[in-house]
């Protein structure tokens, strides 16, 4: 893959996600989709950026919003969507919804529904497989400002440090846990606690796109040579609310278009059209093809069939 | 099998030391579980013959290292946990509940936890209200996990290594005043199934069912009443979940009468759910006296001698409670 190739790979990665989660939204707006979901739209760069930097035996653990790092990682958004409509093809057999998206063989060890619940099953993870002599592997462990709130946050963290395991603690600050400011929910800085466990920390544009893949590829570099964790704060913003059910009477409209003026997608595009990696109209066409594709996804699984309702009783032990 | 006596605690240590000496991927991870041999002394050595990358002393963060092992055994290894005493797994439910109990499920059947979780509960040793409760029931009500209670030295053994071999998490409750009870062990390998419940004394009139330390209680009360011409069958629960109630049944169709030992307080206890099993079955229609519970008071562990005492099970009070049911005047049926 030529560097223009792997370029328009990219874009077409955060279209997808972006035209997937508002699909999910709309779906929600039409009373079609149950249940609840959040959406990333908004933090497109920081999940394609973060994975793009990831070899191919590396892995991932994700979050309650984690359609975009499951898009980025290359799970099959025909059987995501299948999933959000709870059809047995999807990836859990419509057991998971939205929250559970996981493809644990190709390394996408799970989206998760508890704030910040995830964070020691990345230690775990590689801590697992470097016992079993594949040292190799480095995890991404997504969580968000509101994650970085919680206890386990800084059990893991601390855990990592001591046992010099190859995680890159990636936060998402995208400004709200639900509706908690940032400022309100984390004294001081969440990179700042690096400082506090010895390990590097950095403050990333979240939304450049490059800018992620540039401070995750040196951090993946660390983390193989065995020197352990790197806590990196990416900064981003959320356009649409938390889910599907939210006001958004925490924030304004102005502040929300003062976010979107500075758009990842339409940032790195810019970028690849002064580079001349891409025409306008491949723009254009990249971009509608990527809405179409999440349009073929959701009507492919509408027509896929419903679970047994007694398929309910099965996989609780293996 | 040649057998010869140890304690429980060389029992539990017996079968880490065979799993780990056969399998490579199993690990143990707790407080002070190295060069200290745990809490109750009971993984002394290990450190010494496996080292430090497989036993392995974490730092204070139960939640933090139950989760890593948590992510361990979902990449294939098998993980054991020690929690120094069973009170601090409140530090770490959301790893085992919304994460270990349900990751398989969520994830539509397409991942497993191997993970062994073995603490001590339990009270009677004067560590008052945060190291001595047993919150075992806790755990019977979440589907995805298992939760184990041997009461003898030989079940200890057979039952770690058959959590061992599971494919699922598996809650293993040791009991603090078990480690020094001593009994005949096989010395090679076996396992006891899980969800198989064990008679371990026979008899007509009445059936106790007990599980874990107060499982030796429910027998000194049947010592106790067959000097009175009382004969009672003891069945040990082994496994709150799955839980034998077939076994149980078996004994109740023969003797009529329950009496239900249990440690922990007796609201929402096991032995409630165990209760309302039999009355929900056939097995209802044979007895003959309302089934009778002998559990902890609805109170936390005080701290002196006296005040413990008063509100824990005993094999006194079995035998008064028996005595109550046996004693009871019957309905208008009778």
């Amino acid at each position: 893959m030529t560097a223009a190739e792997r370029d328009r790979e990219l874009l077409n990665r955060m279209y997808l996600i972006r035209a997937f989660d508002e699909k999910v939204n709309e779906l929600f707006g039409e009373g079609k989709l149950h249940g609840t979901a959040h959406f990333y739209v908004g933090q497109e760069a920081v999940a394609v950026g973060a994975i793009d930097a990831l070899g191919e035996r590396d892995l991932i653990t994700s979050t309650h919003r984690g359609h975009g790092h499951a898009i980025a990682f290359g799970l099959d958004i025909d059987r995501m969507a299948a999933e959000l409509l709870g059809r047995a093809s999807g990836y859990c057999g419509g057991k998971g919804g939205s929250m559970h998206i996981a493809d644990v063989d190709l390394g996408m060890l799970g989206a998760n529904g508890i704030v910040g619940g995830s964070l020691a099953l990345a230690c775990g993870a590689v801590w697992g497989y470097g016992r079993l002599g594949q040292n190799d592997r480095v995890v991404i462990s997504f969580f968000g400002d509101g994650g970085a709130q919680e206890g386990l946050f800084h059990e893991s963290v601390n855990l990592a440090a001591l046992w010099k395991l190859p995680v890159i603690f990636l936060c998402e600050n995208n400004q709200y846990a639900m509706s908690l400011p940032v400022g309100n929910g984390v004294a001081g800085s969440v990179a700042g606690r690096a400082e506090g466990y010895g390990i590097p920390g950095h403050t990333v544009d979240g939304m450049d796109l490059e800018a992620v893949r540039d401070t995750v590829e040196k951090a993946r570099e660390h983390a193989l040579g065995g020197e352990g964790p790197v806590l990196i704060e990416a900064l981003t913003y959320r356009y649409l609310g938390h889910s599907k059910s939210d006001a958004q009477r925490y924030r304004t409209r102005e502040e929300v278009d003062e976010w979107r003026a500075q758009d990842a997608i339409e940032r790195f595009a810019e970028k690849l059209r002064k580079r001349k990696a891409v025409r306008a109209r491949d723009l254009t066409s990249l971009r509608e093809d990527a809405y179409a594709r999440v349009d073929e996804a959701f009507a492919r699984a509408e027509a896929e069939p419903e679970p047994n309702p007694e398929s309910a009783l099965e996989d609780i032990y293996a | 099998m040649p057998s010869r006596e140890i304690t429980y605690r060389e029992a539990v240590r017996e079968a880490m030391n065979m799993a780990m000496r056969e399998d490579e991927r199993v690990h143990l991870l707790g407080e002070d579980v190295g060069v200290y041999g745990g809490a109750f002394g009971v993984s002394r050595g290990m450190l010494e013959e496996f080292g430090p990358q497989r036993v392995i002393d974490t730092p204070l963060s139960e939640a933090g290292f139950t989760g890593t092992a948590i992510g361990g055994a979902l990449v294939g290894l098998r993980p054991i946990v020690e929690i120094q005493f069973s009170d601090f797994i409140t530090h770490c439910m959301d790893q085992l509940v919304n994460q270990a109990a349900k990751i398989r499920y969520m994830f539509g059947g397409k991942a497993s936890v191997p993970l062994v979780l073995r603490t001590p509960g339990g009270a009677g040793t004067g560590a008052a209200a945060q190291h001595s409760q047993s919150l075992e029931a806790w755990f019977i009500h979440v589907p995805g996990l298992k939760v184990l209670m041997p009461s003898t030295p030989a079940d200890a053994k057979g039952m770690l290594l058959a959590a061992l071999d599971d494919p699922n998490p598996v809650i293993f409750y040791e009991h603090k005043l078990l480690y020094n009870t001593k009994g005949d062990v096989p010395e090679e390998r076996y396992t006891v199934p899980i969800g198989s419940a064990n008679v371990s004394r026979a008899g007509r009139d009445v059936t106790f069912v007990a599980a874990g330390l107060v499982h030796n209680f429910a027998l000194e009360a049947a010592e106790q009443l067959a000097a009175e011409g009382i004969e009672a069958e003891v069945v040990d629960l082994r496994s709150l979940s799955p839980m034998d109630t077939g076994t149980v049944r078996t004994s109740i169709e023969k003797t009529g009468r329950l009496v239900v030992v249990e440690e922990d307080v007796k609201s929402g206890g096991w032995g409630a759910e165990l209760v309302a099993r039999v009355c929900e079955s056939d097995s209802f229609y044979y007895l003959d006296r309302a089934p009778a519970r002998v559990a902890g008071l609805d109170v936390p562990i005080p701290y002196n001698k006296s005040l413990e005492r008063f509100i824990r099970p005993s094999p006194e009070k079995v035998v008064d409670a028996t005595h109550a049911l046996l004693d009871r005047t019957l309905g208008r049926y009778g």
